[in-house]
């Protein structure tokens, strides 16, 4: 059996969806574009001009929520089958966007480099339990406007694994759709084998920008999947209880499903999100806090009674370094999403409010990812009725290590951790160095960047990536990109 | 591919009846039986500790091996000890004096065994004299005693005691393991080594007698 947690039960889940589309369509969302608006109002919906503010229709809602895909695929940069987002099938991917990186040797933060996207792309492209990279830190060396394009470049070149990743403003849609394009070939073959995955936010409350909602067309002209990230900050932006930012959170979702349906419908959607509570004494979102994550798992519940593959940013950590907290918020987080069936967990490797990454991190939770990915595939019964013949077997060699039955099942039935998890004796713990998890983590990290295999990606399409963003760059006044150590080595 | 690899690789993977049946083939090709038990058997035993340690295979591998390793034993003993080619080391092993937990002892003794040291198992409840009576009468190089509990932990002290006594301290070396035993508690009773693991054990023996 599949375990699966709940928050919600039928009928408060039914009420809250009542009520975010009685608020969608009493009291609106707002809307900074005029196209957006312009066809919402061709689609039957009362415009407030002055506010921006649009008021949905029921037709309009039912329409956008039965035309958006209940599942889709995502497919690496060879066109292989990495994602099958569908009922409650769970797929890690690193936290997304970091403006800053912990620096192992100091262990302070600072802005990340050309260098530091490379060596994260290195390292995730070998985790196996992360099944998609994204596109997590912002480097600092570029033109802010190529910034997000950028990032997108790098892991195209240096990883295998699709993308989860975003743009910071209308204009970078271009370079970003073109990369994908040169990966694929075709405009249809990005549709039919999606490669990204595009981060939308609307604003709390009930508000999309300009930037935001123009992405969301954008991607849907394409076909691109877009997972909404609605974040209603509970007692700040949002009610304080987590039923009344649950409804904030369907209301702003389902409008931005409203907008990519009515583009394009049967443009691929994740119901996704990063709620979180306000802690009233800091000033801060806790993505650690445990009422962020059942707000988390309690939207995904909405999001499959709406049929519709979902997403969160769970499985991460405020703690300002790799210590207990750090394991333990985002171990819990990610467990709880893997109970709940949340298709894309978003968060590996993030601390500080998903505004640092640490590559050590990174391969600890990459470990949390095995283990959950175990723990949801339940306990099944394998050779084991009837019992009579193993324990005869047991009672007669006194032990099982070599019996045909252990060596058929235990690496389907264990889950075997890497180097970072210590299950030496204390003896063996001691001889071997006593190295701390830290420590572990960091040589783990230093192993896999010396074992690092370029992408097999083929030297022409890596040729076109890099003339493509090397022509978006100069467009933004940079001669050249950063030089990389290993650019040679790529191709 | 000669025939002694074929025995390593069919060691490795552990395929008992091919290593036997390739055992005997060496022997009825000619090959020197201490040629086939180094260079076969024992290089086999080898690559598949190195392959543990680094844990690109698990325990149970290691037991298929060393089960690959005896039916090859099997065939070569008699041939060794008409040769007078002396076995790697001869191994007294029990559990103390009042404890009855075997499972990680037995471990010890089927590792050692497919490294290739003769081991003598006295099982469990093993009092300090019999430990030392056995070891004298088979000539052993090491005794190798286990404890899961605190309370038995004491009756290991007894027997590097007694073999002080008895002048026989440092011929006749002392491993200790289990789960409450330490590296510390070793040398504090004053035994040779401490095992924290059966790998571990196995490693210690070899030095224990590469020592002697």
């Amino acid at each position: 059996m599949r375990p699966v947690v709940r928050f919600l039960d039928d009928e408060l889940l039914v009420r809250i969806i009542a009520e975010a589309r009685t608020i969608l369509c009493k009291l609106g969302v707002e809307i900074h574009n005029d196209s957006i608006v312009a066809m919402l109002a061709d689609h039957g919906a009362k415009v407030d001009p002055e506010k921006n503010r649009v008021f949905l229709t029921d037709d309009i809602i039912d329409k956008a929520l039965a035309a958006a895909p209940g599942s889709f695929q995502l497919y690496d940069v060879h066109g292989r089958r990495t994602h099958d987002l569908s009922g409650h099938n769970v797929h890690f991917t690193p936290g997304s966007a970091a403006i800053h990186v912990l620096d192992n040797e100091t262990n302070t933060i600072r802005t990340p480099t050309t260098g530091d996207v490379v060596e994260y792309v290195k390292v995730v492209s070998q985790l196996d339990h992360l099944a998609s990279q994204s596109t997590a830190i912002v480097p600092g060396d570029v033109h802010q406007n190529i910034s997000d394009s950028y990032r997108l470049f790098l892991s195209l070149m240096y990883c295998e694994k699709p993308v989860v990743t975003g743009t910071f403003t209308i204009d970078a849609f271009n370079i970003m759709k073109d990369l994908q394009l040169a990966v694929r070939g075709s405009r249809e073959e990005l549709r039919v084998k999606p490669l990204t995955i595009f981060s939308c936010c609307p604003t709390a409350p009930l508000k999309w920008s300009d930037v935001t909602s123009q992405n969301v067309v954008d991607c849907a002209k394409y076909a691109i999947p877009v997972e909404y990230i609605s974040m209603p900050l509970a007692g700040f932006v949002a009610p304080v209880t987590l039923v009344g930012s649950l409804i904030q959170h369907t209301a702003e979702t389902i409008s931005g499903i409203v907008i990519s349906q009515l583009t394009n419908p049967g443009t691929p959607v994740l119901y996704g999100g990063s709620p979180a509570i306000f802690d009233v004494r800091y000033e801060t979102t806790p993505m650690g806090a445990i009422e962020t994550m059942m707000i988390d798992c309690a939207y995904n519940e909405i999001g499959k009674h709406l049929g519709l593959p979902t997403q969160a940013y769970i499985s991460l950590s405020d703690a300002k370094q790799l210590d207990a907290q750090a394991g333990l918020e985002s171990s819990m987080g990610a467990t709880l999403a893997a109970l709940a069936g949340i298709n894309n967990i978003s968060g590996p490797g993030m601390l500080d409010f998903e505004s640092c990454l640490s590559l050590e991190k990174l391969v600890v939770d990459n470990e949390i990812a095995g283990m959950t990915l175990r723990m949801i595939k339940g306990i099944e019964p394998k050779d084991d009725f009837p019992a009579l013949p193993i324990f005869e077997e047991l009672l007669k060699e006194q032990y099982l290590l070599i019996s045909k039955h252990t060596r058929r099942h235990l690496r389907q039935e264990h889950y075997f951790p890497g180097p970072v998890i210590d299950r030496a004796n204390r003896s063996r713990w001691i001889e071997e160095g006593g190295v701390s998890l830290r420590e572990r983590a960091h040589r783990e990290v230093t192993r896999l960047l010396a074992d690092y295999q370029p992408s097999e990606l083929s030297d022409d399409v890596k040729k076109d990536l890099t003339q493509r963003m090397e022509h978006e760059a100069r467009r933004w006044g940079m001669d050249q990109l950063p030089h990389r150590q290993d650019a040679g080595a790529t191709m | 591919m000669s025939i002694l690899t074929e025995i390593v690789e069919n060691l490795i993977v552990g395929d008992d009846e091919k290593v036997s049946a390739l055992t005997q083939k060496a022997i009825d090709d000619g090959v020197l039986p201490k040629q086939i038990l180094d260079d076969g058997l024992i290089a086999g035993m080898n690559t598949i500790g190195q392959q543990f340690k680094n844990h690109e295979i698990f325990l149970p591998d290691v037991l298929m091996a060393a089960r690959a390793m005896y039916a090859g034993m099997d065939k070569l003993r008699p041939l060794l000890l008409k040769e007078g080619i002396p076995s790697p080391g001869k191994v007294v092993l029990g559990t103390v004096r009042g404890d009855l937990h075997d499972i990680g002892k037995n471990l010890v003794g089927i590792m050692l065994k497919g490294a290739g040291f003769e081991v003598i198992d006295l099982g469990n409840d093993v009092s300090p004299e019999k430990f030392i009576q056995t070891a004298r009468e088979h000539d052993a190089a090491v005794i190798g005693m286990s404890a899961l509990l605190t309370t038995t932990m004491s009756a290991m002290k007894e027997v590097t005691y007694q073999l002080k006594e008895e002048g026989l301290a440092g011929r006749i070396k002392v491993i200790v393991g289990g789960a409450p035993v330490s590296a510390e508690f070793a040398v504090e009773i004053g035994a040779d080594a401490h095992g924290y693991d059966a790998a571990n054990a196995v490693e210690r023996v070899k030095s224990l007698i590469s020592e002697n």
